[in-house]
């Protein structure tokens, strides 16, 4: 309770702070608005109806192309961390790769597959792989070969160590990872719609885009704003009861 | 099939180590880790086995359990020869290498759930049964993380004997833990093989402790790893791991084990 005030406080006191330096006239209104310009954006945003259709089309966009990454990226790690051969092939791809800003797909992609839905996609599931992969590959490796020793004994065979030792006992590493394929999903997915003008849509890098173009700060905040509430948000729903439960069974890690 | 008939479970078995030799090729050098080491265990009998690190008795242990492949020799269980790990030889090691992921109740369910033929609620009630017959029924919805050292020495001997094993094989399970503990546990484990007839083949580096359990103890010594001599060790039990004879017999061990120990060995202490 107290910290829920604290934080609540805290956000309040920011606002205040912007509100105030509005207030000085120091800058231009065109170029720092106030927050009541912003919140009248986001209002008038979210009545016509473009602010979620905006946050549909991305949020569509990002899911599909999150799991299809995740999707890839697991089984490539898995791969990598028990094969020889894939460590010296995959993993050192995906580990130049990783190093890649995936911004720097926007151009291939757009050449590939022209100004289509295909074109985000795979930016998004190309800024997701390498860092699933990665991860994974970690998480396999660091896990202590006595509790695979212990499975064995026990009479479990390899699939079975697979799916309930190996995986199980990587989930910490696995968390993370997949935590840091969500955030570079997130940011190669901005970085391509903001780039990029789809026709099949437009999605929150859209809106900031447009924002820019017609000098609307008021329109280029409250975008803003809502892509760090959405991110968020699905850090909230999509990790934290993982990560809770890490906490609970392995005692490590915060709440 | 009822709680009991489970129980009751199949007899201990014979094991027969059977001239094993054993290297590990490492990059600058190829450590002899086994020499010739022969061995026969009879049913239900507790064998400890002791001496100095880098002896090869954790190796040996591994390819009783299946872990390892010897190089020459081969090991029999009950004239099966051992070809890989298997659920009726289970090992309890020196980290109790309990699943972090599952909680004490999973823990001891994993190797019930391997184990074919049994209804889920029969294995529930066996991994409740083990769960009392180590005093951690309470515990049963416990994290691992939160418990202590003993305490999960005593899951990791509730995982290893839920399954029945015909053989149970410790690597130091209790060299982790604080003395008081490690009394207890042995007195614990001394009434468990009692109840639940196990063959057991224990290592250990501390021969107090083996004189405390043993039926035979095994003197093993490094470079190549060698069976040395076999003591017996003829105490009514339970032993209590203080009692003179104890502390006797450990003596009677050290100085065996010091004398093949010096640099030039001398024949024979005894």
């Amino acid at each position: 309770m107290r910290r829920t005030l604290l934080a609540i406080l805290f956000f309040v006191a920011l606002v205040a702070i912007w509100a105030a330096l509005v207030h000085t006239q120091i800058w231009s209104p065109v170029l720092l608005p106030s927050p009541r310009a912003v919140s009248e954006y986001l209002v008038n945003a979210s009545r016509d109806g473009t602010l979620f259709s905006a946050s549909g089309v991305t949020l569509r966009r990002l899911i599909v192309g999150y799991f299809i990454g995740l999707a890839i990226g697991l089984p490539l790690g898995l791969f990598t961390a028990s094969l020889k051969f894939a460590e010296d092939t995959i993993g050192v791809l995906a580990l130049g790769l990783q190093t890649l800003p995936s911004v720097c797909w926007v151009p291939l992609a757009l050449l590939w597959f022209g100004q289509t839905e295909g074109a985000m996609l795979f930016v998004v599931i190309m800024g997701t792989i390498w860092s699933v992969v990665i991860a994974t590959d970690t998480g396999v490796r660091t896990i202590s070969p006595i509790y695979a020793r212990a499975a064995r004994t026990m009479g479990s065979g390899s699939f079975h160590r697979w799916t309930r030792v190996i995986l199980p006992a990587s989930l910490p590493h696995l968390i993370s990872g997949m935590k840091q394929g969500w955030a570079f999903a997130w940011r190669s997915l901005m970085a391509a719609e903001i780039y990029v003008t789809i026709l099949t849509g437009f999605g929150l890098g859209h809106l900031l885009h447009y924002g820019r173009e017609l000098n609307a700060m008021d329109q280029v905040i409250g975008i803003m704003l809502v892509i760090v509430l959405i991110g968020l948000l699905a850090d909230k729903i999509l990790f934290s009861p993982w990560e809770r439960f890490l906490h609970r069974r392995w005692g490590t890690g915060r709440t | 099939m009822s709680l009991q008939e489970e129980l009751r479970g199949p007899p201990p078995a014979k094991l027969v180590v059977d001239q094993v030799s054993k290297w590990f090729r490492q990059k600058r050098q190829t450590v002899h880790a086994l020499d010739d080491v022969s061995l026969e265990v009879a049913e239900g009998e507790f064998i400890v086995m002791v001496g100095p690190s880098g002896c090869g008795k954790s190796t040996l242990l591994d390819i009783i359990a299946g872990l390892e492949k010897p190089d020459k020799g081969r090991v029999l269980a009950d004239n099966q020869p051992v070809l890989r790990p298997g659920r009726h030889r289970l090992v309890m090691f020196q980290e109790s290498a309990l699943f972090p992921w599952l909680n004490v109740f999973g823990n001891v369910m994993f190797g019930l759930k391997l184990k074919p033929g049994l209804r889920n609620r029969e294995r529930r009630e066996v991994a409740k049964f083990f769960l009392h017959l180590v005093g951690l029924e309470k515990f049963q919805e416990s994290n691992v993380h939160e418990l202590s050292g003993g305490m999960k020495q005593r899951v990791a001997l509730a995982r290893a004997l839920a399954p029945n094993p015909r053989v149970l094989l410790m690597d130091e399970p209790f060299a982790a833990l604080d003395a008081m503990t490690r009394e207890q546990l042995y007195g614990d484990i001394q009434q468990i093989w009692q109840k639940r007839r196990k063959t057991i083949i224990f290592v250990t580096h501390n021969v107090r402790e083996a004189a405390c359990l043993a039926d035979r103890v095994v003197i093993m010594t490094p470079t190549p790893g060698r069976i040395r001599e076999i003591f017996e060790v003829n105490l009514p039990r339970p032993r209590d791991f203080n009692s003179i004879e104890i502390a006797r017999h450990a003596s009677k061990l050290t100085a065996a084990l010091k004398g093949y120990l010096t640099p030039e060995p001398v024949v024979s202490v005894e």
